[in-house]
């Protein structure tokens, strides 16, 4: 099969386009290249969504936090620690058997309707399933980060809001939130990164693959067993996860440029990847 | 384990899960903890360990000695995650066949990698395949530590570096008034101040391994993930303790566990902090030392 044969054939398999049966015996590199680089769709859907969700979602629980209100403050409190203090693979599992268990809890209820029952069986499907894991996940870290900096914004930029006679959402959305975000994207974007690199669990969770639609770790993992040959499938993953690695940074740059737009050119911060390992 | 248990079927709630709980799968389940615990014991000192010996060596004025010593830092740290993890252990595992293959059977002709399989002689077999059970478990739990040193090793690496350069200057330089050697001041003046710069950083990394620790079932060693699959299944009447399916509650059981244990190691940190920070020149230090005044 040659280079251009290999990817029209499997360029889209990860969304069921394409040819139907995987590569069995002569697995050249270039079908290892597409199949994962098809599988790697999935871990951009996971963290693109993911993060996009988890933003705003961290925004508010970030201002739960800092809230003076017991009742507001607790809540998210202990929804960052849940999410920050237990591994995300132990969160995964408990997800899946959980949204498994789900449809058989809404059987006893007869009378739900088909719309519902049809909603609890996706969620055990790594599409929407692992997706709100990672959702609530990179919220609960996020919110600790924005938390942080809305700690940290100066009091002298609120006493200007003040003399301003800048109140409420408009204080917020003119001088707290533009500083928070400018103080926290350094390190949102390794926040951004370490998401993305945990889409890599998604494979492990339990979450079945549909049709052998699946990620890229997925694809990899297939080749080391065809292949008895874990040194080209691996290293493939890691290239991928280094390209798009760079993308963030690129993108995160980019928007980190203009949030510090303002600044003289050598006050802004630059942004450092500090890498980590698990979450 | 209680007498009463002989036949299950008969007692009452509470009863049927004082049997259920105490029967010799669950004290297994039990046993597993301790390994995380064991993985935690060896793995942090020997993290911390070859984080000392990078830092020490990049710091070393022999320049291949502090290339060695960057480059594993950098190296390790700069790999997506858990594709390492899955790929070292392979590695090793192959790396360490193939160098006893080399030394024990050195006329052994057949080419070792055959299309799809991975073959040495028989007595390069590591550990041989007539080995009892346990050496089995064994191996692959020293496979898995050692994975986790090297990992975790070259994050200490760099947190310990840069607490090294975080020890004030005129510090060492006083060491140096004092005329004492170089050796003498690093042991003497900057390993004993270096830690409360290194604190913070460590802590983290100690959340992190704790964290990590889950990554042992993606090793194919019986852990606390393992055990929480295998006893939550539902079981059927044809067992003893028949029951519907479980794990849910075996892993919302693991997730309480991690988060009591993160939660006590924060603590635990937080009075270590205060602590280390007796006599620092450092803004807690101060605290310190205005409260005692």
């Amino acid at each position: 099969m040659t280079c251009a044969e290999a990817f029209q054939a499997y360029a889209f398999r990860a969304l069921g386009f394409g040819e139907r049966l995987l590569p069995r015996a002569d697995i050249g590199v270039c079908e290892q290249i597409v199949l994962i680089g098809s599988g790697m769709i999935w871990n951009v859907y996971f963290a693109a969504l993911a993060l996009s969700l988890g933003f705003f979602c961290a925004v508010g629980l970030a201002l739960a936090k800092n809230s003076r209100t017991w009742l507001i403050r607790k809540p998210a409190e202990w929804f960052i620690f849940v999410f920050r203090g237990s591994p995300l693979f132990i969160q995964f599992f408990m997800a899946y058997e959980a949204f498994v268990l789900l449809p058989r809890l809404g059987f006893e209820f007869t009378f739900l309707g088909i719309a519902i029952e049809a909603e609890t069986r996706w969620l055990a499907r790594a599409w929407l399933g692992a997706l709100i894991v990672l959702w609530l996940n990179t919220s609960a870290y996020s919110a600790e980060i924005f938390y942080g900096a809305l700690r940290a914004v100066p009091k002298g930029d609120l006493e200007a809001a003040d003399a301003y006679g800048l109140t409420g959402w408009k204080k917020f959305r003119r001088v707290v939130f533009p500083t928070t975000m400018r103080l926290a994207w350094p390190a949102y974007t390794n926040e951004a990164i370490f998401l993305f690199h945990s889409t890599a669990l998604v494979f492990f969770s339990s979450f079945p693959a549909f049709q052998q639609m699946g990620d890229a770790l997925y694809y990899a993992n297939y080749f080391a067993d065809r292949t008895f040959n874990p040194f080209i499938p691996y290293p493939i993953v890691a290239v991928y996860f280094v390209l798009f690695t760079l993308l963030i940074i690129a993108l995160f740059g980019a928007i980190n440029k203009r949030l510090n737009r303002h600044l003289p050119q050598e006050a802004r911060p630059r942004l450092r990847y500090r890498p980590t390992l698990i979450r | 384990m209680f007498e009463f248990c002989t036949d299950p079927a008969t007692l009452d709630t509470l009863r049927w899960f004082s049997c259920y709980l105490t029967n010799g799968a669950h004290f297994l389940f039990y046993q597993s903890f301790l390994v995380v615990f064991a993985l935690l014991a060896v793995t942090a000192p020997a993290a911390l360990a070859f984080g000392f010996a990078a830092a020490a060596a990049s710091r070393s004025q022999i320049l291949p000695l502090s290339w060695l010593g960057k480059t594993y830092t950098a190296m390790v740290r700069g790999v997506p995650d858990i594709v390492f993890f899955l790929f070292f252990v392979l590695v090793l595992d192959q790396g360490i066949e193939f160098l006893r293959h080399s030394v024990v059977c050195p006329d052994w002709t057949d080419p070792i990698r055959q299309g799809a399989n991975f073959l040495v002689c028989p007595d390069a077999r590591t550990p041989q395949s007539s080995a009892p059970q346990w050496v089995h478990e064994t191996y692959g739990f020293a496979l898995a530590v050692f994975t986790y040193a090297i990992v975790f090793g070259a994050f200490c690496g760099n947190v310990l570096f840069g607490a090294m350069r975080a020890v004030p200057r005129a510090q060492l330089e006083t060491g140096e008034a004092y005329g004492m050697s170089r050796r003498q001041v690093f042991w003497r003046i900057l390993v004993p101040q270096m830690w409360i710069y290194a604190l913070p950083g460590l802590s983290n990394i100690w959340m992190i391994l704790i964290k990590a620790t889950p990554l042992l079932f993606l090793l194919g060693i019986e852990d606390i993930v393992y055990w929480a699959r295998e006893l939550g299944g539902s079981r059927t009447s044809a067992y003893q303790y028949p029951h519907p399916d479980w794990r849910f509650w075996y892993f919302f059981g693991l997730l309480v566990f991690y988060l009591a244990f993160t939660r006590v190691s924060e603590i635990v940190l937080a009075r270590l902090t205060a602590r280390l920070s007796h006599g620092q020149a450092t803004a807690a230090g101060e605290d310190l030392r205005k409260a005692a005044a």
